[in-house]
């Protein structure tokens, strides 16, 4: 058995909360962050509705400490990671190598897309300061300097997957002895770009998504950010507040189907969650809770939920999609549902998959609908994506 | 961790195309000399691919087929910029349509995954794949996950690449920031220190083992970054550290490869390693781009694999120190034996 990875601290942004408490709120009083689109200026603006969070860049910018013309997503990411760091409360934090190691799929793209109608017109038009934030590593940076992070520092984007596979790659640098402490996950905010995409590939409800339902029509988009603070046993053994949690498991395989669809048989999602329960030294029943990629679509449900009753067919544990609170926040949403998952063990809750009505015909299973309360013990938390990208993490209470 | 194999679609023909004569460029930027694609992927997937993808994976596939692997263990990329010709279409047409009138082909193969994705779907490969995106630390930590998964024995064999793309609109604005030299000579831009070196591009792909095998290119003993050092000093005395991990001394290097690009900023950092031990350099060869240690890498492979060094005579180098510095904020130093 190699070296455990405890986490430590949890920083989260989204449409439900602006930090870990006021997530954990909603998420018990079964309150959803989508709305019409308020921040974001697009023509969509009345037709698609959003899981956005709930500020402007000005407030967010005086929340980060952070200048507010910076893009949306580094100014996100600052806030959640800042608050992963307090949370983990690790004293002489300068005395341990410490890295930040995020994700995202847009980087600048919130900015880059002002900058380019003028830009269009004439190559020497625009002002630079709206692109010279436009590559994904960044937000990553613009964090990691506000948080006083040099040891180490980098950025992964594979699309929705992406910081789940941060933060599992944060730990293997830790039991590898490269990092001491890490802060990890990932971060997106909305953009036209990205609004629009998914709007050409007409995933997108023009409703409150419903995941896992037989009815469902699309996803819907959301924003945020999601980082976990990651130590080691010895960084552990100096905290005031035990961890209670450890990354016990991971894995991230590719379904090789299609470039944006998933496999009818979820081939790659179940050789993740398969990989992460190998990982882990864990069997399928000994899961007490699966919070799903779930994205509402009509591909990824049955391939998922195929992939699920493949594996899970002797005892189904609870599941649901926590995108039905927050929406589908791409790149961060590993980190975000890392968070969820963190505190679906530490506070004994099993979340409600929100607006869910009618059986999907193709699966034996049903998410759950309502807030459950009991000891939860291991959480496995699917994060799917685009170009077969399919990753799976498993959180376990340290006894 | 070994090299079993290194392939590159870059500015230059081939490694033995150093020695018999290489390709200059004159002005702002070098250009990768692209192959015959269709010697690499199906014609009718090369039809649909943007420039970026069928450059990284011709390059993957020609590092497979040179170390006789069907399957790696893993995948993984680093790119920098990512698939700029499809992104910047999609943008493009976002803003003239007003967000109207848009198809998905473009959006789809923005992602920066999509290089990835692409040798997976190619080679029907199931295993891990990543995709790293951090600037000029977007192929060390792609090197750096490998190397994290062979200590978990998570894997023994891993495809790790580094890629990225000039499109006129990226060089249009990286321009405005003044990195380029008006007239530039690529084959003179390091004896010619200057403001602005001259941008670059390129694919350079590698299969790495945890073992080594018969036919291995070179042992890739260390690899470190250093993020905005806050002294030069902090990477001179991380080098000497990292020598003393691997049990040597400075007198133990044969030569160094330096990520030396003409701009006479840039390149007093280099200057750091004025000792008594032979120095070559490689982006008179590539450019200047995020990811050019990848093609660095690939360069020094070769180098120790075939025990000769372009434009030195008679140097046989059995262990040579490659840094590189991206922008005065991304280090990187790599220490490699010949095998």
């Amino acid at each position: 058995m190699s070296a455990p990875v405890y986490i430590s601290g949890t920083g989260v942004i989204t449409a439900i909360g602006n930090d870990t408490a006021t997530n954990l709120d909603a998420l018990r009083s079964g309150s959803a962050g989508m709305g019409p689109i308020r921040w974001l200026e697009t023509r969509h603006q009345g037709q698609l509705p959003v899981a956005e969070v709930k500020s402007s860049n000005e407030m967010l910018a005086e929340k980060a400490g952070l200048p507010a013309h910076f893009s949306r997503t580094s100014l996100l990411s600052t806030i959640a990671a800042k608050e992963a760091l307090q949370n983990a409360g690790i004293p002489d934090l300068e005395k341990w190598r410490t890295g930040f190691l995020s994700a995202n799929t847009v980087g600048g793209m919130d900015k880059t897309e002002n900058f380019y109608p003028a830009f269009l017109q004439n190559p020497a038009a625009g002002r630079l300061r709206e692109v010279v934030h436009h590559e994904c590593g960044a937000a990553t940076e613009i964090t990691a300097d506000a948080l006083g992070i040099q040891h180490y520092v980098t950025t992964i984007s594979t699309a929705c997957s992406s910081s789940a596979n941060s933060i599992f790659f944060a730990a293997r640098m830790i039991r590898q002895g490269l990092l001491d402490i890490a802060v990890a996950g990932g971060v997106d905010a909305l953009t036209r770009f990205t609004l629009n995409g998914f709007n050409t590939l007409m995933i997108l409800d023009s409703q409150f998504c419903q995941p896992f339902d037989e009815n469902r029509r699309g996803l819907n988009l959301g924003e945020g950010a999601g980082y976990v603070v990651l130590v080691s046993e010895k960084v552990a053994a100096t905290l005031a507040n035990k961890p209670e949690v450890q990354l016990s498991g991971w894995c991230n395989a590719n379904d090789a189907y299609h470039q944006t669809a998933s496999s009818p048989d979820g081939t790659g999602s179940y050789l993740a969650m398969q990989g992460a329960l190998k990982k882990s030294g864990l069997k399928p029943c000994d899961i007490d809770y699966i919070n799903l990629h779930g994205t509402g679509t009509q591909n990824n449900d049955v391939a998922e939920g195929t992939a699920i009753s493949k594996l899970f067919a002797e005892a189904y544990p609870p599941m649901s999609s926590t995108k039905s609170f927050t929406g589908h926040t791409l790149g961060a949403s590993g980190g975000i549902e890392a968070v969820f998952s963190v505190l679906s063990i530490q506070q004994g809750l099993i979340y409600p998959n929100l607006r869910w009505e009618t059986q999907m015909k193709e699966l034996p299973f049903a998410p759950v609908t309502t807030l459950q309360e009991k000891k939860v013990e291991h959480v496995l938390s699917n994060s799917f994506g685009f170009g077969g990208n399919c990753s799976s993490l498993i959180f376990s209470r340290i006894n | 961790m070994y090299i079993r194999s290194a392939a590159a679609v870059s500015p230059q023909a081939s490694f033995e195309a150093l020695f018999t004569g290489a390709a200059g460029y004159q002005g702002e930027q070098l250009s990768c000399i692209e192959p015959d694609y269709t010697s690499y992927i199906d014609p009718k997937l090369i039809r649909r691919m943007s420039r970026i993808i069928k450059m990284g994976t011709a390059a993957a596939v020609e590092s497979l087929k040179a170390a006789g692997l069907e399957q790696p263990d893993a995948i993984i990329t680093g790119t920098a910029y990512g698939c700029l010709a499809d992104t910047d279409a999609f943008l493009s047409r976002l803003v003239e349509f007003k967000e109207e009138l848009l198809s998905p082909t473009a959006f789809i193969q923005s992602t920066h995954n999509t290089v990835a994705g692409q040798i997976a779907l190619l080679l029907k490969c199931h295993r891990h794949n990543n995709t790293f995106v951090h600037k000029g630390f977007s192929f060390e930590s792609a090197l750096l996950e490998a190397r994290t998964m062979m200590g978990e024995n998570e894997i023994t064999t891993a495809l790790v690449g580094g890629v990225d793309e000039i499109i006129p609109a990226s060089h249009a604005l990286l321009r405005r920031f003044g990195l380029y030299r008006a007239n530039g000579n690529s084959l003179r831009l390091v004896d010619e220190p200057a403001k602005g070196t001259m941008a670059g591009e390129g694919a350079a792909f590698f299969v790495l083992d945890a073992q080594p095998s018969g036919d291995s290119l070179a042992r890739l003993d260390a690899v470190q970054t250093w993020y905005k050092p806050a002294a030069a000093n902090v990477v001179a005395e991380g080098i000497n550290a990292l020598l003393a991990e691997q049990g040597i001394e400075w007198k133990d290097i044969d030569l160094i490869v330096t990520g030396r690009n003409g701009d006479a900023g840039d390149d007093t950092l280099y200057d750091l390693f004025k000792k008594d031990i032979p120095e070559t350099s490689f982006k008179q060869y590539c450019g200047e781009y995020p990811t050019a240690t990848a093609f660095g890498l690939w360069l020094t492979s070769h180098i120790l694999h075939q025990q000769r060094v372009p434009g030195v005579e008679g140097l046989k180098p059995r262990r040579i120190l490659l840094y590189n510095h991206y922008q005065q904020t991304h280090h990187a130093a790599y220490l490699l034996s010949a095998c």
